[in-house]
C-alpha cells in the first residue's frame, strides 16, 4: 500500500531561486564544452589563414611552405567548397567563407590548413606567402562617409510629427555629435566547431552557436546539400552575448567542408587573438543630433543620424542599426522626430549582434541629448528626464508609432531615487567638488526602456520537444541554446511546474536541429519567452492526454483530475506521478509532444517605419556614483544602485545574475574596453593583454541590485515574466554620465562635457582639459 | 664536483607521479593536461596568462617548505614543473562527488553562468583560501585580478569567496592534511641532479644550482633563459617562436634568496613578485600599490623581478621604481660577476647590457634615506592587471632651506627603454620646491621624452600625464589630501 504524503509545493518550480542546472558541473570542471569532447582517434584539426591587409587584391598565394610542414594533410581554399562560398545571414552573398581575389579587412579568412594537430595546422598556416596589391582602405565611420563608401544595407528612417516645424518653433536649439565605440564580446570560450562526416552527404556539427538552425542552413548552403543532411548540436556555450549568433557559421562551415573532404572528424578552434581579429563585434557609432526644447527642458524636436561602422559586409547590420533607432527615444516622448540610420561599409571585420543589438548605442545617443539639455539649462539631468518621460494623453507614441502601454518607469525612478538617496548624495557631491582640488565626483540616475521581440517578426516563434518516460522521468528539449544565461534551468522549471513534479525529474538535453527544427537564434533576450512558452505548450498537450486518460480510466470528470506536487489527484485517489505515467503508458497514451509558440500582437513594416515591433517593454534604472582624478583621468565607480524590472521572475537568482553581469559588461563597454585600429587598418586590441574588460576590482565598490518584485508583465508571457538578457546592459549608462558630471564640475557644470565612449582615462583627462580651458573663457 | 644527471622531468599531478623523458622545451602545462592527460576541466581562454581560465595550483618547495600558488597553466612550461605538485580542478571534489567547500560556495551563490571561467575561479579562490581562510573584499579582489569573467559581473563570485569558510574547514582540506606526505614525496623527486632532455633546439636543461646554471649558459650562450615564463610563455603561445635550447631556473633555490643587508636589499633573480612582496613593502611601503597591481595573482606567483629587469621591456612595472631607488643589476658570466646601475642596463629598445652567456643573478636595492621622498605612480587603462601606459618614479631630497638637493625621476612607457627624465631632474635640482619650480620642470618633460601613440595611450596623453604626475608628487609632498583615488583605505601617502 502506497502512502502518499502530499507536498505543499514541488522543488524547483517557477518563481523560485534555483541554481543553474550545470552549476555543480561548472565548478568541478565536468561541464563539457566542445573542446572537451572525446574525439575519434583520427580527428584532424583546421586552422584559418587570415589576411594581412585591410584592403587589397590578392595577386598570388604560395602554399608550398605550408604543405611541406610535417603533419599537414592539406589546404582548403575556395576550390574545395562544393556549394556556395557564402555565409551571409542577410542573404546578400557578401560574406565569403574564404576571400577570393580580394580581401576587405585585415584578418579576413583566405584559406584553412588541415593537419594532424592544431599546433601543426596553426604553425603551417603562418608559413603561407601571399602577394597583395594594396587598395585604399577606410576603417573609421566618418572617413567612410567622406570617402563615399556604400551602405551595406538599406538604411531606416523613423519619422513622426514635423521635424522642421518642431525645430523652428522651439525656444532653444542645439546640435552636437558623439562617438560611441564598439565592443568585443570576449566570451571566455572562443569560437569552435567539430564536424563528423556521416553516410552519403550527411554531416554532424558540434558548434558553439547561438543559432543552430542557421548554422545548419549555412553548412548545407556551403556544402551544397539539403538541410536534412546536416545536424547541428550544442549542449552549452562558454558565453555568447551575440558573438555566436552568426559568427559561428564560418567555423562550422570550414569544419564541415574539411570533414567531408577528408572523411575524418575535423575540429577548428582559433587562438584568442585570431578569434578577436576575424570575428565581428558591437558596432561603433557616430551620432549627430539637433534638438529643440523649451525652457523647462521639455523636448520639442529631435533630428538625429546614427552612422555605424558595419565592416565589410551586411551581416546583421540592418537590424542592428534599426534597433539603434528604436531605442534612441529610451523613455522619452519626442513630439517631432526624425531618426535616420547610416549602416556604412568599412574595411574592418563585419560587425554583428552584441547584447542590446544596437539598442545601447541608440540609447546612449538619446541620453546624451538629455544631458545636453540639462547642461544648457543648468539643471539636474534627472529633472530633464522626468519632464520628458512617456505618459499622459498624447505623449505615449514612439517614433515608430507603437503606443507605450506598459510604462512603469515613473514608479521605478521614484523608488530608486528614494532608496538610493539620490538628491542628498548629489548635493553632497556638488559640495565635495567645491572643496576637492584634484578628485572630483559625479552621480547620475539613468532609466532604461527596452523593446522585447525580434524586429524580424518571423523569428518570434519557437518549438520544444517533451518526452515523459514510463518511469516518470521527463526529457526536455527546446530550440534555445544555453550560453550561461540559465535558459535551460528556467525552461525546465516551467515544465516542472506544468507537470507539478520536482525539477530533478526533468533532464534538459543538448540543443539539436534534429529534435526541434527551424528555430530562431537565442538572441534578442527572447530565449525564455519563446522556448518557455513552447515547452509549456508541449507539456500541456501531454497533460491534456493524461487528463483524458484519467477520465476514461477512473470514470471521473475532467475537473476532478489535478496535477499536485509529484502526484496526480484523480477524484479522491492520490497517485504518485511515476505510477500514474506507467498506467497511462499501459493504456497506450502518447507521452511525447512537440510544442510550439508564436508571439502574438506584433507586426512591423520597415518601409513605412510603422508598427508594433515589440510585444512589451522591460524597464529598469540605475544610479552610479564615481570619482575621477583630474590629473590622470583615472576613475572608479564608488557605488551603483539598480532597480530592474523582470516582470514576475521565473528565477530571481538567475535574473539577479543577469542584471549584475549585464551592468558590469555595459560598464566595460563604456569605460575601458577600447577597439583601436592602426593606420594600416589592423585591430591592435585583440587579446586580454590589450583589450581590457572589467575585473572584480572594477565592479562598483558598493553594488546594490534589486529586482522590482511588484512588477507583473501585463502581456501574457510565460508566467508573466519579462526578458532579462539585454535590458540591464544599458543600466551602465549611469556610469558614463556620472563620469561626465565629475568632469563637468571643473567648469562649474556650465558646459556639457560631450564625453565620447569608451570613457578611457585618456578621454576623461582630455575632456577635463577641454572643459578647463573652455571654462576660463566663459 | 661531478654532477649527477637525470634525463627526465618528474612531478606530482594530483595524486600521481608523472615522469617523462620526452618533454619539449615549449610544451605547456595546459596542453599536457588537456591533450595528453585528458584533464579538460582546465580551460584555455587566452593562452597568454591574462584570463585565468587555465588556473591550477602548483605546490613547490623552498627550504623544505611546501607552498601552493595559483599559476596560469597556458604559459607555464612542463619543464619548469620538476619537483612540483600540480593540482587541477579535477582533484577538488570528493570521490563520492561531494563538492569542495570552494565549489559548493560557488554553486550556492549562483557564481557561475556560462561556466567556462569557473574552474579557474575555483582554483584561484582555493589558492586564496589556503593562505587566508577569512579574506576581506580587498584581498579577494587581489586574488582574482588574474581571472576574467564575462557573465556574472563578479558580485556572486565575491559572495562565494566570502562564504567558503562557513561551508568547510581548511584544516580538513586534503592539501593541508596531506602536506607532510606530499612534502616527503617532493623532497624525493627533488634530487638536486642536473636535468637534461632532448637535443639541439629541443634541448631542455634544468641546472642543479646557480654555478651549474652559469656553466650551462656559458657553454650554450644562445639558450633562452626561462624563469617565470610570464613573458617567454607568450613568445611560444602567441608568436610561435622557437626558443630552444631552454634553460629553466624556477627550481633553483639559490636564485630565490632574499637578503636584507644593513644598507640594501638583495633579490635573487629567481624571486617571484609574490615572494618579494612582504620584504619589498616593509622596506619600501611606497611600492605597495604598484606591487599589488603587477599582472594578476598568477603572474605575480610565477613572474620574477629578475626577469622583469632582464628582458628590458620599456613598459615593465618594476624598472622605473628600481631606477628611482638606485638599484644595481648583478650580472654573472661563468664565475665573473659585474654590477651595473639598472638604468645603464637598458641600452635601447630590445637591447640590454647583457653579453651572450651572461645572466642577471640578482638585483641590489639600496634602502632610502630618511630624507628621501619617494613615490611611484602607475597609470593604465584598467586599474588592475594591465600594462602601464605611463609609470613614473619620483625621488627627491630637500635641504634645510627647502631646495631640491637631489632628484631622480624615471619613467616607463615614455621611450624605448625605462628612462630617466634628466632635463626635468636638472630643472628641479637646486630649485625651491614650490609650484613655480614644478611648472618650470614640467615643461622640460618634452625635452626628455617623445612618447609614442599606441593602443594604450596617445603621445599627448602620455606627456600630459607625466607632467601631471610630477604635480601629483608635489601635492602629496605638501600633504594635500585626496590627490589620488583609492578604492579602499590609502595604502600609503
Amino acid at each position: 500500500m502506497n502512502v502518499v504524503q502530499p507536498m505543499t509545493r514541488i522543488r524547483g518550480g517557477v518563481h523560485e531561486k534555483q541554481p543553474h542546472e550545470s552549476g555543480h558541473k561548472h565548478v568541478s570542471g565536468t561541464a563539457e564544452y566542445i573542446d572537451d569532447m572525446a574525439e575519434p582517434s583520427d580527428t584532424l584539426h583546421a586552422y584559418l589563414g587570415l589576411s594581412h591587409r585591410a584592403h587589397a587584391e590578392i595577386v598570388s598565394i604560395d602554399f608550398e611552405a605550408v604543405k611541406l610542414c610535417a603533419g599537414v594533410i592539406g589546404v582548403l581554399t575556395v576550390d574545395d567548397i562544393p556549394g556556395h562560398n557564402d555565409v551571409s545571414p542577410a542573404g546578400k552573398h557578401d560574406d565569403p567563407v574564404f576571400a577570393v581575389g580580394k580581401v576587405e579587412f585585415h584578418g579576413q579568412p583566405i584559406f584553412a590548413v588541415i593537419a594532424e594537430t592544431r599546433q601543426i595546422a596553426r604553425q603551417a598556416a603562418s608559413k603561407v606567402k601571399i602577394a597583395y596589391r594594396d587598395l585604399d582602405h577606410v576603417t573609421d565611420v566618418l572617413e567612410a562617409e567622406k570617402a563615399n563608401y556604400p551602405l551595406v544595407i538599406d538604411p531606416l528612417k523613423l519619422e513622426r510629427g514635423d521635424i522642421a516645424v518642431g525645430l523652428a518653433g522651439a525656444k532653444n536649439r542645439l546640435n552636437g555629435e558623439m562617438r560611441i565605440g564598439g565592443q568585443d564580446h570576449f566570451y571566455l570560450e572562443g569560437h569552435i566547431a567539430f564536424a563528423i562526416p556521416g553516410e552519403d552527404d550527411e554531416v554532424t556539427v558540434f558548434s558553439s552557436t547561438q543559432h543552430p538552425s542557421e548554422t545548419q542552413h549555412m553548412v548545407g548552403h556551403v556544402l551544397g546539400i539539403p538541410s536534412n543532411a546536416v545536424t547541428v548540436n550544442v549542449r552549452r556555450m562558454g558565453g555568447g552575448f551575440g558573438g555566436k549568433e552568426t559568427q559561428a557559421n564560418l567555423f562550422a562551415a570550414v569544419a564541415a567542408i574539411a570533414a567531408k573532404k577528408y572523411r575524418r572528424a575535423v575540429k577548428i578552434r582559433p587562438d584568442r587573438d585570431d578569434d578577436m581579429i576575424a570575428t565581428g563585434k558591437r558596432h561603433d557609432f557616430h551620432v549627430a543630433y539637433e534638438l529643440g526644447f523649451d525652457d523647462e527642458g521639455r523636448i520639442e524636436a529631435v533630428d538625429a543620424t546614427f552612422s555605424a561602422r558595419c565592416g565589410f559586409s551586411a551581416d546583421l547590420s540592418g537590424p542592428v542599426t534599426d534597433r539603434a533607432l528604436f531605442h534612441a527615444d529610451n523613455c522619452y516622448f519626442y513630439p517631432n522626430v526624425r531618426l535616420r540610420s547610416r549602416p556604412l561599409k568599412t574595411n574592418t571585420v563585419s560587425n554583428t549582434a552584441f547584447r542590446g543589438f544596437g539598442g545601447p548605442q541608440g540609447m546612449v545617443g538619446g541620453e546624451r541629448m538629455i544631458e545636453e539639455i540639462a547642461y544648457a539649462l543648468g539643471k539636474d539631468p534627472l529633472e530633464i528626464r522626468k519632464a520628458n518621460f512617456y505618459g499622459g494623453e498624447g505623449r505615449n507614441l514612439t517614433p515608430y508609432h507603437q503606443t507605450v502601454e506598459d510604462n512603469i518607469i515613473p514608479q521605478i525612478i521614484a523608488e530608486l531615487e528614494e532608496s538610493s538617496e539620490y538628491a542628498a548624495r548629489r548635493e553632497a557631491i556638488i559640495n565635495f567638488n567645491r572643496h576637492s582640488r584634484i578628485i572630483k565626483r559625479g552621480i547620475a540616475l539613468t532609466p532604461v526602456k527596452f523593446g522585447i521581440s525580434f524586429t524580424k517578426t518571423e523569428y518570434n516563434q519557437a518549438g520544444a520537444l517533451v518526452h515523459v518516460y514510463t518511469d516518470g522521468s521527463i526529457h526536455l528539449n527546446h530550440g534555445g541554446t544555453e550560453m550561461g544565461q540559465g535558459l535551460n534551468t528556467k525552461v525546465a522549471q516551467v515544465v516542472a511546474d506544468e507537470f507539478q513534479v520536482d525539477l530533478d525529474r526533468i533532464r534538459i538535453t543538448a540543443t539539436t536541429t534534429a529534435k526541434v527544427p527551424n528555430t530562431s537564434a537565442t538572441a534578442a533576450s527572447s530565449g525564455s519567452d519563446l522556448n518557455g512558452m513552447a515547452a509549456a505548450n508541449a507539456a500541456q498537450q501531454i497533460r491534456a492526454r493524461l487528463v483524458q486518460f484519467a477520465v476514461e480510466q477512473y470514470g471521473v470528470a475532467k475537473e476532478e483530475v489535478f496535477f499536485e506536487p509529484n502526484t496526480v489527484r484523480v477524484g479522491d485517489r492520490l497517485i504518485p506521478f511515476p505510477e500514474f505515467i506507467k498506467s497511462a503508458y499501459g493504456a497506450r497514451v502518447q507521452l511525447s509532444a512537440a510544442g510550439f509558440y508564436k508571439t502574438p500582437k506584433i507586426h512591423w513594416s520597415r518601409s513605412e517605419g510603422r508598427g508594433r515591433p515589440f510585444y512589451y517593454f522591460a524597464y529598469g534604472a540605475s544610479v552610479s556614483e564615481v570619482s575621477i582624478d583630474t590629473l590622470t583621468g583615472e576613475y572608479q565607480v564608488d557605488r551603483t544602485d539598480i532597480l530592474h524590472d523582470v516582470g514576475k521572475s521565473l528565477n530571481p537568482a538567475l535574473d539577479l545574475g543577469q542584471v549584475e553581469g549585464a551592468f558590469v559588461q555595459g560598464m566595460g563597454w563604456l569605460t575601458t574596453e577600447e577597439l583601436w585600429w592602426d593606420a594600416k587598418g589592423r585591430l591592435r586590441t585583440h587579446a586580454p593583454s590589450t583589450y581590457k574588460i572589467p575585473l572584480a576590482s572594477d565592479r562598483p565598490r558598493t553594488f546594490n541590485v534589486q529586482l522590482a518584485t511588484w512588477s507583473v508583465n501585463r502581456e501574457e508571457t510565460i508566467r508573466r515574466s519579462k526578458a532579462v538578457g539585454e535590458p540591464p546592459f544599458m543600466l551602465a549608462i549611469s556610469v558614463l554620465e556620472a563620469i561626465s558630471m565629475a568632469i563637468a564640475s571643473v567648469a562649474d557644470y556650465r558646459i556639457s562635457p560631450r564625453l565620447d565612449a569608451p570613457a578611457t582615462p585618456e578621454r576623461v583627462l582630455m575632456a577635463v582639459e577641454r572643459l578647463r580651458s573652455a571654462g576660463k573663457e566663459l | 664536483m661531478e654532477l649527477q644527471i637525470r634525463n627526465s622531468i618528474r612531478f606530482l599531478l594530483n595524486d600521481k607521479v608523472v615522469e617523462r623523458t620526452d618533454v619539449s622545451p615549449t610544451e605547456t602545462l595546459l596542453d599536457f593536461l588537456r591533450l595528453d592527460r585528458k584533464l579538460r576541466g582546465t580551460k584555455e581562454g587566452c593562452a597568454e596568462g591574462d584570463c585565468g581560465a587555465c588556473t591550477v595550483l602548483v605546490g613547490r618547495l623552498f627550504n623544505g617548505l611546501l607552498k601552493y600558488e595559483s599559476v596560469n597553466a597556458c604559459i607555464r612550461f612542463v619543464g619548469s614543473l620538476d619537483g612540483c605538485h600540480v593540482v587541477t580542478v579535477e582533484a577538488l571534489a570528493g570521490s563520492d562527488g561531494t563538492l569542495h567547500p570552494v565549489q559548493q560556495a560557488m554553486v550556492d551563490t549562483h557564481a557561475s553562468q556560462c561556466g567556462f571561467c569557473t574552474p579557474g575561479f575555483v582554483m584561484s579562490l582555493y589558492g586564496l583560501w589556503m593562505q587566508n581562510a577569512k579574506p576581506n573584499i580587498q584581498e579577494i579582489e587581489k586574488s582574482l585580478q588574474g581571472n576574467l569573467c564575462r557573465c556574472t559581473g563578479y558580485a556572486a563570485i565575491i559572495r562565494a569567496a566570502e562564504s567558503v569558510t562557513a561551508i568547510g574547514d581548511l584544516n580538513k582540506d586534503p592539501l593541508v592534511t596531506e602536506r607532510a606526505r606530499v612534502t616527503q614525496q617532493l623532497l624525493a623527486l627533488k634530487d638536486g641532479k642536473h636535468v637534461v632532455l632532448g637535443e639541439g633546439k629541443q634541448r631542455l636543461v634544468l641546472p642543479a644550482n646557480v654555478d651549474d646554471f652559469a656553466d650551462v649558459l656559458e657553454r650554450n650562450p644562445g639558450a633562452t633563459i626561462v624563469a617565470g615564463s610570464t613573458d617567454v610563455g607568450l613568445w611560444v603561445t602567441k608568436f610561435m617562436r622557437e626558443i630552444g635550447p631552454v634553460v629553466f631556473l624556477s627550481h633553483l633555490d639559490d636564485l630565490r634568496l632574499i637578503t636584507e643587508d644593513d644598507d640594501r636589499l638583495m633579490l635573487g633573480a629567481g624571486v617571484s613578485y609574490t615572494e618579494a612582496y612582504p620584504v619589498i613593502i616593509r622596506h619600501f611601503p611606497q611600492l605597495t600599490e604598484l606591487w599589488n597591481r603587477i599582472g594578476g595573482e598568477q603572474v605575480r606567483n610565477m613572474g620574477t623581478v629578475g626577469g622583469n629587469v632582464a628582458n628590458g621591456s620599456p613598459i615593465g612595472d618594476t624598472p622605473p621604481a628600481l631606477i628611482g631607488l638606485g638599484a644595481t643589476v648583478q650580472l654573472r658570466k661563468g664565475n665573473n660577476r659585474r654590477s651595473v646601475p639598472i638604468e645603464k642596463y637598458f641600452i635601447e629598445y630590445g637591447k640590454q647590457d647583457r653579453a651572450p652567456g651572461e645572466f642577471v643573478e640578482a638585483i641590489h636595492i639600496p634602502y632610502l634615506g630618511s630624507d628621501d621622498i619617494y613615490r611611484v605612480y602607475k597609470i593604465s587603462k584598467r586599474l588592475d592587471e594591465d600594462i602601464s601606459s605611463v609609470c613614473g618614479a619620483f625621488r627627491i631630497t630637500l635641504d634645510e632651506r627647502g631646495r631640491v638637493e637631489n632628484a631622480i625621476i624615471a619613467f616607463g612607457g615614455m621611450a624605448g627603454t625605462p628612462k630617466r627624465a634628466s632635463a626635468v631632474e636638472a630643472s628641479l635640482t637646486g630649485a625651491v620646491w614650490d609650484e613655480g619650480a614644478i611648472e618650470k620642470a614640467a615643461a622640460a618633460f618634452s625635452d626628455d621624452f617623445t612618447p609614442l601613440t599606441d593602443w594604450r595611450a596617445s603621445a599627448d596623453y602620455r606627456l600630459l600625464v607625466a607632467k601631471n604626475l610630477l604635480r601629483r608628487f608635489y601635492l602629496e609632498t605638501g600633504g594635500e589630501k585626496l590627490v589620488r583615488l583609492n578604492r579602499y583605505e590609502p595604502a600609503f601617502g
